[in-house]
């Protein structure tokens, strides 16, 4: 039986926060061959990750635009 | 309250009323994310920057200062989100996880599982160049703010204060299987949602989030 797309990403989600079983991993690879809407989301779980991250950093003064950056943002009016 | 020294540059910083209510409304918006409860986040705020203020002098750069009060005030949040944990039932979670869960699978999936065709994941162009956007992050705070309390939280709890399922499961009276679909929720929506105000059409367009 063949994995579908609601099946392929509750997996990729899960592969944020425990290991795949080796079949899990095959027929998720499998079916991520043939669909590229679910490629597509694969990279984005990465890249919210990575996104959750960097909102997570502290602000620092190099980087102003950050949320809760030095120079200000919707947030803060250190004037 | 004096310091027993005055020069250090963190100790000014803190002594600052500019830089210390910039900082303060950074972590308040921070802990009221993920708290959800005003009191709750200006208590957890007032602990974390007593804190910093007795310890200030070990930090001699205004970055480092500011990393380590956020560090502080990250454990204010994880033990006030523990404790409340404790306090309530969890059946809500399953409940929510459902309920929620149905309505967006719908409309994301068709009967067969697949993607319909206009809800299917488009590519997204250059994600790591919007860190230095900030309309990119008013858009990613309204999607945030978005999601299901719980999912939030629980959400939070795994990629901002970066706990393991275990952890959550825990002090959130959790099972495993249920964390992992609150989990999936949550990123499918906050995925969608940054997709559609977005990624989708004009990067620079509106910050009204559906």
């Amino acid at each position: 039986m063949m994995m579908n797309c609601r099946e392929a990403t509750r997996l990729m989600s899960e592969g944020q926060d425990r290991k795949l079983t080796l079949s899990e991993n095959v027929e998720l690879k499998f079916h991520l061959m043939m669909c590229k809407g679910c490629r597509n989301f694969s990279d984005q779980m990465g890249s919210l990750r990575s996104l959750m991250k960097e909102y997570a950093r502290p602000a620092d003064a190099e980087d102003p635009s950050k949320p809760g950056s030095d120079s200000g943002d919707s947030h803060s009016n250190p004037k | 309250m004096t310091f027993a020294e005055p020069n250090s540059a963190a100790t000014q910083s803190l002594l600052d009323p500019a830089f210390l209510k910039a900082l303060r409304s950074q972590m308040l918006a921070f802990a009221r994310l993920q708290l959800n409860d005003d009191q709750l986040a200006e208590d957890a705020v007032q602990e974390a920057l007593a804190g910093a203020l007795k310890n200030a002098e070990a930090f001699n750069r205004q970055a480092a200062l500011k990393t380590w009060v956020f560090a502080i005030l990250k454990n204010k949040i994880t033990d006030a989100l523990r404790q409340r944990y404790r306090d309530q039932e969890h059946v809500l979670a399953e409940e929510e996880a459902c309920k929620n869960g149905e309505a967006l699978d719908d409309e994301l999936f068709n009967q067969k599982g697949h993607w319909h065709a206009e809800e299917r994941p488009q590519a997204w162009n250059a994600p790591q160049k919007m860190v230095h956007d900030r309309q990119f992050w008013a858009v990613f705070d309204a999607c945030l703010n978005h999601l299901p309390e719980k999912q939030a939280r629980v959400f939070m709890m795994r990629e901002f204060l970066e706990l393991t399922s275990d952890e959550i499961c825990d002090s959130a009276s959790l099972t495993v299987s249920n964390l992992h679909v609150l989990l999936y929720r949550a990123r499918l929506q906050l995925r969608e949602c940054l997709e559609n105000n977005w990624f989708a059409g004009t990067a620079s367009g509106t910050t009204g989030v559906s």
